[in-house]
């Protein structure tokens, strides 16, 4: 026997005895629901958006979603703008690289990422078929697209195969997000749902949930942003 | 209705006047109280130390002259939580299970008997001091008791009820081990009369005389002007 | 008496007293509170949420032979190793291979519990490997050559004054009082590491058996950096971290934040799911994922406490504790410390050894409140308590408790013994505050309660 089937052999030897269902246990005030619907479980039509209902809300209507997002983002310290159009963005994005002084910015191709590059016109890094990592080391900002954008957390979703890699949207100090209204979903439930019909049938080898600027709270629990990733994190939105 | 009263060891021995002042509530309410002279212990000390053949030789005995009570009125949340919690869990398999389990439905901590058995919270007291509640593990977490000792404090006339920070916080009695890791106990009990004391309350008040005695032994070593006092005495007054 | 129980009472013994640490810990744990309780309010319904998450995860756990394997067949597919590894040693020699192999000098690390707990760095470091911890509180602690004080905040135990210190010391950098300040000397001192380090480690918070990724959760962006840069990536954990569905994730990412640190969610929570596939401009060529048993298949072997395998390592039930809010975390000499870590050491590690920690525990039930997996851990705790006497009781305990239940048992006997404590009285306060007092690991600290005059029974049989 190898160690993967020793391992599995004590498993299942230990999971010859039942152990009782989550909830039997316990009478105080904190019990939760006293009925616990019959799951059937192990794949088969387990009823995995049960929990969806009690979870922190995302709101149910576009505007709703779009006002969560930006309290979200404002509690995260996360630069999030709402603007008209494509144009407004760009313009934004420049008076950004103008104020933070941008010599080299680092992106990667698509259509939202070539178009607000090419409007910025600074000299651009792209990480598309490979990069030397010092030299995106030495770029002020990382100019990404995302997958999906979520209300309920003010999360966004980079990949590491159409958001330019695994290092991009994490080593510069400045990581701005270009996005879509129509990116934005209500929860994680849906954004997870967004991924899969995005990649199912590909998965990227990387998938990043981006909440806020890098942070840590690990010096007497104080917040202090760009702990290792950037210290900026710019959604501009369109 | 007939109450039968049980007086824990500690409470007999060293809190009298906590079982007195519960006979005459119970009385002046119209109920026929009884109290069993043949038991003294539920068990406890014995079970929390992992000796639960030797527990189940003072349970039985209790179990025994309680099995047929109508309502057993309990004078401490811990041993409350040991009758209606862990009574079913010692005689699990066991001949005994079936009356570990109607005893568990006719045992009543004495808050909970007067809030939720009898919907009783005036009882016509008069106490002009300023209070603080303190829950007791077992009765809050075991039995699930929060708000009734409160219900009933508001409604003693003169008494101003304030809520500490951490009253939900173990006061680290815990039995035996209090005598076995007595430093642990103790700074737990630092902590729990720090948030008494700035309070300004002049009483710490629980449903535990358990707890209590721990508790008034550490003010009293200390020399803090803070008393301690159990609910029965206070609910008693005039 | 085990080491481990000895050293346990000196050290509590020592630390309880230390009023500094005492301030410390309650300061930083009440700011968690603040944020835990805002956070646990934006939720529609904590408790039901709770209560789902131990389902999932006793799907998970009870079903584990079929989510490993499929967990396993996917991952692989995607060009990833998986090793098996029964016990701590076995993982350890492992990656040793694989960082061998990989012709490695210089290893990042980002937080993994289960490294310290097969004692990864250190055996790392006697092959001759240079390893860096990278998150900021585990790279604290790695400089103080001390282990992680708490498993989600490795570093609550030091002020800012002594970080500086630290950095000042083994640095060079300049003091400062600025957190801010000392987050960039660390910053600074470990970009380098993650461009040069060519074998990356990190650990993982869920496995998905669905499509065969595991999911990191962190803040700093350590982790994504480590998993982004160096050539080889191994990633360790638990064969208990499996989760069934990608979408569970959409609980357990809020339910692990929310409970662990008082956020929504963590900064980041990657899914990996490969090492660099065809199309992708960086990561690692080689990832290796290590998947740990080390007797947790002794746990899952034992239905009444199975639910301990449920735990997603929050620290909520630390954070909540009375006793480890007064001892701290170096005092249970464990990896795991807390309520969990009393519940689960003593399988990991011998019931015998361990058993102490389940005995210092008042049974408040704050950890089992606070659990967002709903562990049943303070009976637990009482479990371990009767299962370390059934295998091996001490003949004197069992006695004086035979002895207890004959006394209170016997009414004549119990009343002599209350009119024995009541004539002895004044004899005890006499020798209260001296070696003689019976009752001292009482009265050292606290004062005792008089016998009453009369006993409650004595009054009840004089009133009728």
């Amino acid at each position: 026997m190898n160690a993967q089937e020793r391992i599995l052999a004590r498993i299942r030897e230990a999971l010859t005895v039942p152990a009782p269902m989550p909830g039997s246990h316990g009478h105080g005030h904190d019990q939760g629901r006293v009925e616990v619907p019959a799951p059937v479980f192990a794949f088969q039509g387990r009823p995995v958006h049960v929990a969806r209902a009690w979870l922190p809300p995302g709101g149910t209507t576009p505007e709703e979603q779009l006002t969560r997002f930006s309290a979200a983002s404002a509690e995260l310290k996360t630069d999030f703008r709402c603007v008209a159009s494509e144009a407004e963005a760009h313009q934004q994005l420049r008076g950004i690289a103008d104020s933070e002084g941008w010599k080299r910015v680092a992106s990667h191709h698509s259509a939202l990422t070539d178009a607000a590059t090419t409007a910025l016109g600074r000299p651009t890094l792209f990480t598309d078929g490979g990069y030397v990592p010092d030299d995106l080391e030495a770029c002020e900002a990382g100019i990404t697209t995302c997958d999906v954008l979520v209300a309920q957390t003010g999360s966004l979703v980079v990949n590491s195969r159409t958001s330019g890699g695994r290092a991009l949207s994490v080593l510069p100090p400045h990581h701005v997000v270009l996005a879509r209204r129509d990116q934005l979903v209500c929860d994680l439930t849906a954004a997870f749902q967004r991924l899969e019909e995005l990649h199912g049938r590909n998965w990227p080898s990387m998938i990043s949930l981006v909440t806020g600027p890098s942070r840590t709270g690990d010096i007497e629990r104080i917040l202090v942003l760009g702990a290792h990733g950037p210290k900026k994190l710019t959604v501009l939105m369109w | 209705m007939n109450v039968t009263l049980f007086i824990p060891c500690f409470v007999d021995t060293c809190f009298p006047q906590v079982g007195m002042h519960m006979v005459r509530i119970l009385e002046r309410l119209g109920h026929r109280v009884t109290c069993p002279e043949a038991i003294a212990c539920c068990g406890q000390p014995a079970f929390n130390s992992g000796y639960w053949d030797e527990a189940r030789q003072v349970a039985g005995k209790t179990l025994h002259h309680l099995r047929d009570a109508e309502a057993v009125v309990i004078a401490s949340g811990s041993c409350g939580a040991m009758l209606k919690v862990f009574y079913p869990q010692l005689y699990a398999g066991r001949p005994e299970e079936a009356a570990a389990q109607r005893l568990s439905e006719h045992t009543w901590e004495f808050s909970d008997f007067l809030v939720s058995k009898l919907g009783v919270t005036d009882l016509g007291a008069r106490f002009p001091a300023k209070v603080t509640f303190h829950d007791g593990c077992h009765g809050l977490r075991e039995l699930g008791i929060k708000s009734g000792p409160r219900k009933l404090l508001e409604k003693v006339r003169d008494l101003e009820l304030v809520e500490m920070s951490d009253a939900e916080t173990c006061c680290g009695f815990g039995g035996t081990f209090a005598a076995k890791f007595p430093m642990i106990s103790t700074a737990m009990g630092e902590v729990k009369c720090a948030s008494a004391a700035d309070t300004g309350a002049e009483y710490m008040v629980s449903n535990d005389s358990s707890c209590l005695m721990h508790l008034q032994g550490l003010l009293s070593r200390q020399g803090k002007p803070l008393k301690t006092l159990h609910l029965a005495q206070i609910l008693d007054s005039q | 008496m085990s080491n481990a129980a000895q050293q346990f009472l000196e050290a509590a013994g020592t630390i309880t007293r230390n009023l500094r640490h005492r301030g410390l810990i309650q300061t930083a744990l009440r700011k968690y509170e603040v944020a835990r309780d805002r956070k646990k309010s934006a939720f529609n319904d904590w408790s039901s949420a709770r209560q789902s998450a131990a389902e999932t995860k006793w799907d998970a756990i009870n079903h584990l032979d079929t989510y490993l394997t499929e967990f396993t067949s996917k991952i692989e597919a995607r060009g990833t190793k998986v090793h098996w590894c029964p016990t701590g040693p076995e993982a350890r020699d492992t990656i040793r291979g694989i960082i061998r192999d990989a012709k490695a000098k210089c290893v990042v690390k980002s937080k993994a519990m289960t490294a310290e707990e097969i004692h990864l760095n250190e055996a790392l470091e006697k092959d001759g490997f240079e390893v860096v911890e990278s998150d900021l509180g585990e790279y604290i602690v790695q400089l103080r050559k001390e282990p992680p004080y708490h498993i989600v905040f490795p570093a609550m135990h030091l002020t800012r004054d002594e970080i500086s210190d630290l950095f000042e010391r083994e640095l060079g950098s300049a003091p400062t009082r600025e957190p801010e300040e000392l987050t960039m000397i660390a910053r600074r001192a470990l970009r380098r590491k993650y461009i040069q380090a060519d074998v990356g480690i990190t650990g993982a918070n869920f496995a998905i058996a669905e499509t065969g990724m595991v999911s990191i959760t962190e803040n700093e962006g350590n982790a994504r950096l480590t998993a982004a840069l160096p050539r080889v990536m191994i990633t360790l954990l638990g064969i208990e971290k499996v989760l069934p569905k990608m979408e569970d994730l959409a609980l357990f990412l809020p339910l692990l934040a929310t409970a662990g640190a008082g956020q929504t969610v963590t900064g980041y929570n990657t899914l990996y799911g490969g090492p660099r596939q065809p199309g992708e401009s960086d990561g690692p060529v080689e990832w290796h994922v290590v998947l740990l048993d080390n007797r947790r298949t002794e746990l899952l072997a034992d239905p009444e406490q199975r639910d301990a395998l449920h735990c997603i390592r929050c620290g909520a039930c630390l954070n909540v504790c009375p006793i480890f809010r007064n001892v701290g975390g170096h005092t249970y000499g464990t990896t795991y410390s807390g309520p969990v870590g009393s519940v689960i050491t003593p399988h990991l590690r011998g019931l015998q050894d361990w058993k102490h920690l389940s005995n210092a525990s008042s049974l408040c039930g704050a950890c089992t409140e606070a659990c967002p997996v709903k562990i049943d851990l303070h009976h637990h705790l009482l479990q371990n308590r009767r299962n370390a006497v059934g295998e091996t009781p001490s003949w004197i305990e069992r006695l004086a408790w035979r002895a207890h239940a004959f006394a209170v048992n016997t009414p004549a006997l119990y009343q002599f013994g209350q009119e024995v404590a009541r004539i002895v009285e004044p004899l005890r306060q006499r020798l209260q505050g001296t070696p003689l007092d019976p009752v001292k690991t009482w009265t050292s600290t606290r004062d005792l309660p008089p016998v009453a005059p009369e006993s409650f029974k004595e009054w009840w049989r004089n009133r009728r």
